[in-house]
């Protein structure tokens, strides 16, 4: 099979955003919003068709990675080259299949969404830009193409936050996340040079070989009590939690919220947060055979964040920012379930599972988004408290909302509880005690979903200023479309298609676990229907009894305040300041001092130089004395 | 007649031709034609070189003449390039370029103005194409001279403080380089015969160890203090405050290139031994530049102070690279010399055409410049975007090629010295988005800056023709980085054996 094609995946896009990007502003508006839609439409038909002559060919047991093409870049040293090229294999595939998706439903969803804003083209111009980063990302052959597409990927989510760049808190959110995410790319680079020093080698190929020299011959040197191929690990998944936004470093991704709505469902939900998953997916065969310590915590990692975002959610007005925390919340799990996975065969579960809730997730999310996008839209207001009784005005978008809240739930068939269950069995085998965290969450993930659902669509209706009414089509058609992939997306044959080993997986229904889930999901619903379905003061109550937690949640830990005390005290005040400062008055003032006691000795002995031949003679017959009477008294 | 003569008569006929013609616009267009002209020829030089070097020439040095000019002290106009070379002067060609349209507007002694800048410039031509390392320092002190003339005339500010501060620094530099070139000429012909400045002569003897450990210092300092070297860098900050835009443009893009190149060229290649002796205590000075340049450059509210800080980081990077003495990390100090010497240029070039328009260099008192005049707005967003190291962008190829060959060593010290330096990645995110958040997004800060004219056609040529340069080769980095590490490869060997 040729796939040479494919380089088309990452060469329109690109095209597309330097056409708008350049001509964009002299065109009239919506035929940028056009080219770039088509644009898409053509890229997602061609990565659908790679897909599927991709996954239809399986050439004995296991899928092939194949590599479509291949160019030097870059070369550092006879060994370590950076090649940029095409990665096809069954992991790179779906998520070209997710990326393109979402994007194409994103593109379609802002022709409506952003009609009439100052920047349309512009907008259009970053989309192209981010879809182009996203899919190389994605596609890259080896360690190094993934940082450049990665740092990419990163400044267009800065472009698009602060895509209102005359908003103030834009511009803040947008530089917080772009320095957030870069601090932990630093670790990402260090862990980068680390690996491809003690391998000599970037490309995944040979870095991911079962039986390759990299993983059979592990380094043996230590640093600090740990293997340096733990070290580096560690500090690639410092990489990956930056831009998955994992417990310490998630702060910047509520923020991000100040960006326009569509571009929170493509790359702040459904696309580039998963990045991190990606990246440990990608790098999995030498975290599990060479650093299993660092699965664990990543395990532990996305356990925490996973309930600590939960917790969070409950208690935030703006619902977006609910939406955000639930990104988190979710991601964890994908975490977890790379942590706690095993290679190949049944053993792999976790693996597939994670890969499997990153599809589910990006569907379902992407429609929460939008369908908040489109709330939004409608009533021109981001809190919850002046919502309610939308569903009367705002049919489709109601019941497509509720689709997503059900399936983010876990509630069967729809897809989350398929990819969610698989989570929860492969933790169930590896660790009960971060079994019992994510069923907790899976509760609480219901709770608050159905908190947002409830006060948006049901509730007392506030006084709106002009009656709400439905979006218009281009923006429901992308909500109906994601719908249906988020009721039908949990019977794609999954575990054949994307194992840890490439061959295919036998899963097993494990009732002792799917029931117990079920139902802690439906308590959580209960208990939002109960809370929220009506006007009542039931949930101030709960508030009261619990302030102290509860404004701890809803300050959302103080880990901003954290950061605010690191950068702006020790950063600005105790280290840039002073370092300011000691250049103006001690490097640089030693140089005026050399400056300034030069001038002052030659003006002290200029006088000397005065014409007066009177003192002339007083200096010359001195001189003659002195002289001779050290000749007289020293010879 | 040798082929790099031309690159010195281009600016000496430019030089003639402004003497000659009277009014501003004729002196502004004869500087123009003779840059362009300097800069077609740049091109054809490399074109020349690769293809000298396809046809299977593999000397060391191409296009090599020499002619002996002081005969008493055996002192040569010898000229001769490498890749290195080569490299250095198409950044020039193309800064002085940018220069020339970037000084389109100045009115007070246009003349005198325009054959300063190209004395400089020739200096700096002079410098990159010699072999001979007197006539290296000529050149090299033709360059520092007119930058007195220019900052302390056409400045701004406290001019003539920073003129004096920045040429008495910059001659003491020199005075101790000079030391240490004599040094290297006494000690050029060990079995006696005659001496030399030569510089491949010289590099075909063995110095003794401790004649080298006693000169290496004033040799690398020499340089050093030109290439910024903490914290010899004051003269800088200041310098660069008070100059006109086009001579802070040469200056941080073209002059202080004349250290790391001077480091290399001298320092390191003819004082092998006492280079690897005394590398520590430098590896350690320059790691201090490049974090301490970049926390320097956060607390700063002056945009220039912020590039000359940013300076400061980006030009110890290349000391600290070409200290690690190996062929990657080498290659990466000469990507970031021309990376950096493109981006600096084009950082002061718009901080010059801001500055023309708001009457104003201070952060805090701009705002929500991107609505006003968007051009010069995106240009500076992809100015910061390379400093900061963006893929696709000049800045990455060459910090990544420096950070993989700093890491080839596997002791400790230079283990710890790479990571800090590669920490400067994220303060640089820091400073850059602090400057473009505060000066170009958020809302209009004055009323009068809506009245505020975009880009006029000189000032998009100069700044296109850097950002275009500065794209190229973070998009198509593989062709400059063979160009310099073919030419590395016999040099390092020397260095390392």
């Amino acid at each position: 099979m040729d796939f040479s094609y494919t380089i088309l995946i990452l060469v329109l896009p690109f095209l597309i955003f330097l056409l708008i990007g350049s001509l964009g502003s002299r065109w009239r508006p919506h035929l940028s919003g056009l080219l770039g839609t088509s644009g898409l439409f053509i890229i997602t038909v061609l990565a659908y068709v790679t897909a599927f002559n991709y996954f239809i060919h399986r050439t004995g047991e296991a899928y092939q990675a194949i590599e479509a093409s291949q160019l030097t870049w870059l070369s550092f040293t006879d060994d370590l080259i950076i090649h940029l090229g095409i990665l096809l294999d069954p992991l790179s595939v779906m998520m070209l299949v997710v990326i393109t998706t979402v994007s194409l439903m994103v593109h379609i969803y802002s022709l409506g969404y952003m009609k009439g804003e100052a920047g349309f083209a512009r907008y259009f111009a970053f989309l192209s830009f981010f879809t182009f980063s996203m899919l190389g990302l994605v596609v890259a052959t080896n360690i190094f193409q993934m940082y450049i597409f990665w740092e990419l990927v990163g400044l267009s989510s800065y472009l698009l936050i602060g895509f209102y760049y005359e908003r103030p808190s834009a511009v803040a959110a947008a530089k917080k996340a772009f320095i957030v995410t870069r601090f932990a790319d630093l670790g990402f680079l260090i862990g980068i040079l680390i690996l491809s020093f003690n391998t000599n080698t970037f490309d995944f190929a040979r870095l991911t070989d079962q039986h390759g020299p990299v993983i059979a011959q592990p380094v043996t040197a230590m640093f600090m009590g740990l293997s340096v191929t733990t070290w580096a690990m560690l500090l690639i998944f410092m990489g990956g939690a930056g831009k998955s936004a994992m417990f310490p470093l998630h702060i910047w991704l509520p923020d991000a919220m100040e960006g326009p709505t569509p571009v929170s469902a493509l790359i702040h939900a459904a696309t580039m947060v998963v990045a991190g998953v990606y990246l440990v997916a990608r790098l999995f065969p030498i975290y599990h055979f060479s650093s299993p310590g660092s699965l664990d915590v990543i395990a532990y990692v996305g356990s925490f964040t996973s309930l600590f975002a939960a917790v969070i959610a409950c208690t935030q007005l703006d619902i977006k920012r609910v939406l955000a925390y639930s990104t988190l919340s979710q991601i964890g799990y994908m975490m977890v379930a790379l942590g706690v996975s095993g290679y190949g065969n049944e053993a792999g579960l976790g693996y597939m599972a994670s890969l499997f809730h990153l599809f589910t997730h990006a569907f379902f999310k992407a429609l929460l988004f939008l369908g908040a996008g489109s709330v939004i839209h409608a009533v021109h207001n981001n809190l919850m408290t002046e919502m309610g009784g939308l569903r009367k005005y705002m049919p489709v978008t109601h019941i497509t909302f509720l689709v997503a809240c059900i399936t983010i739930a876990g509630i069967p068939p729809f897809s989350g509880f398929f990819s969610k269950d698989e989570i929860l069995v492969a933790a169930f085998e590896h660790n009960k005690i971060i079994f019992a965290v994510q069923w907790l969450v899976a509760g609480i993930t219901a709770f608050y979903m159905f908190r947002l659902y409830f006060n948006i669509f049901w509730n007392s209706n506030p006084e709106y200023h002009h009656t709400p009414h439905e979006s218009p089509s281009t923006m429901t058609i992308p909500l109906f479309i994601l719908a249906v992939m988020s009721i039908f997306s949990g019977f794609v044959p999954f575990h054949e298609l994307v194992t840890s080993d490439g061959r295919p997986l036998a899963t097993e229904f494990h009732p002792m676990i799917a029931v117990p889930s079920v139902l802690i999901a439906l308590a959580g619903i209960g208990l939002a229907a109960a809370l929220y379905y009506r006007k009542n003061s039931r949930p101030e109550t709960i508030a009261k009894s619990l302030k102290a937690f509860y404004t701890m949640a809803y300050r959302k830990f103080y880990v901003d305040e954290v950061y605010l005390f690191v950068t702006h005290k020790v950063v600005f005040q105790l280290i840039s300041r002073p370092a300011a400062w000691f250049d103006r008055h001690i490097v640089d003032g030693t140089m005026n001092l050399i400056g300034n006691s030069t001038v002052s000795f030659s003006g002290a002995i200029k006088e000397m130089q005065s014409g007066e031949v009177q003192w002339y003679i007083w200096y010359f017959t001195s001189g003659v004395l002195l002289l001779a009477l050290m000749i007289l008294y020293l010879t | 007649m040798n082929l790099l003569l031309i690159l010195l008569i281009i600016p000496l006929l430019t030089i003639v031709g402004i003497a000659l013609v009277s009014d501003i616009t004729k002196v502004r267009w004869v500087a123009a034609i003779g840059m362009s002209a300097q800069l077609i020829f740049s091109f054809i030089l490399l074109y020349l070189f690769f293809r000298e070097r396809n046809s299977g020439n593999t000397d060391a040095m191409l296009f090599v003449s020499a002619a002996t000019w002081y005969e008493s002290f055996n002192i040569q106009l010898k000229l001769g390039v490498d890749g290195i070379s080569v490299s250095m002067i198409l950044l020039t060609s193309i800064v002085t370029f940018a220069g020339v349209f970037a000084s389109w507007q100045v009115e007070y002694l246009t003349k005198e103005f325009f054959i300063s800048l190209i004395i400089l410039a020739g200096g700096v031509f002079g410098f990159f194409i010699s072999l001979d390392l007197f006539t290296m320092f000529l050149f090299y002190e033709l360059a520092v001279i007119p930058m007195y003339l220019l900052i302390g005339i056409w400045g701004s500010g406290p001019k003539e403080y920073s003129a004096m501060k920045l040429t008495l620094m910059l001659m003491g530099g020199s005075a101790i380089l000079l030391v240490g070139l004599l040094g290297l000429y006494f000690n050029s012909a060990p079995g006696g015969g005659r001496l030399t400045f030569d510089l491949t002569e010289i590099a075909k003897i063995s110095i003794p160890l401790s004649t080298q450990l006693f000169f290496f210092p004033f040799i690398f300092i020499g340089f050093g203090v030109l290439g910024a070297l903490f914290p010899l860098h004051t003269w800088s900050p200041d310098g660069h405050a008070s100059a006109p835009t086009a001579v802070s443009m040469l200056h941080a893009g073209v002059l202080m290139k004349l250290g790391g190149y001077g480091c290399f060229r001298v320092a390191l290649y003819l004082l092998p031994e006492a280079a690897h002796s005394l590398a520590w205590i430098f590896i350690i000075l320059t790691t201090i530049s490049v974090v301490y340049g970049a926390f320097g450059a956060v607390w700063q509210k002056d945009l220039k102070y912020i590039n000359a800080y940013s300076s400061v980081s980006h030009c110890g990077l290349v000391l600290f690279a070409l200290l690690m003495m190996n062929e990657t990390a080498t290659t990466g100090a000469i990507l970031q010399m021309i990376s950096h010497g493109l981006m600096t240029a084009l950082f002061f070039a718009l901080i010059g055409m801001i500055y023309s328009r708001t009457h104003s260099r201070m952060i805090h008192e701009m705002g929500g410049l991107m609505k006003v005049i968007p051009f010069l707005s995106v240009v500076y967003v992809i100015a910061g975007l390379a400093s900061l190291g963006l893929p696709g962008l000049s800045g990455f190829v060459a910090e990544m090629t420096i950070f993989v060959g700093s890491f080839q060593h596997t002791d400790t010290f230079h283990r710890m010295a790479t990571i800090l330096a590669c920490s400067s990645i994220v303060i640089t995110a820091v400073y850059i988005l602090r400057v473009v958040g505060i000066l170009l997004l958020g809302p209009i800060k004055d009323n009068h800056f809506l009245e505020l004219k975009d880009a006029q056609w000189f000032e998009k040529l100069s700044t296109v023709t850097l950002v275009a340069s500065i794209a190229i080769i973070g998009i198509t980095p593989f062709w400059l980085s063979n160009l310099i590490h073919g030419s590395l490869t016999q040099m390092i060997h020397a260095i390392t054996n």
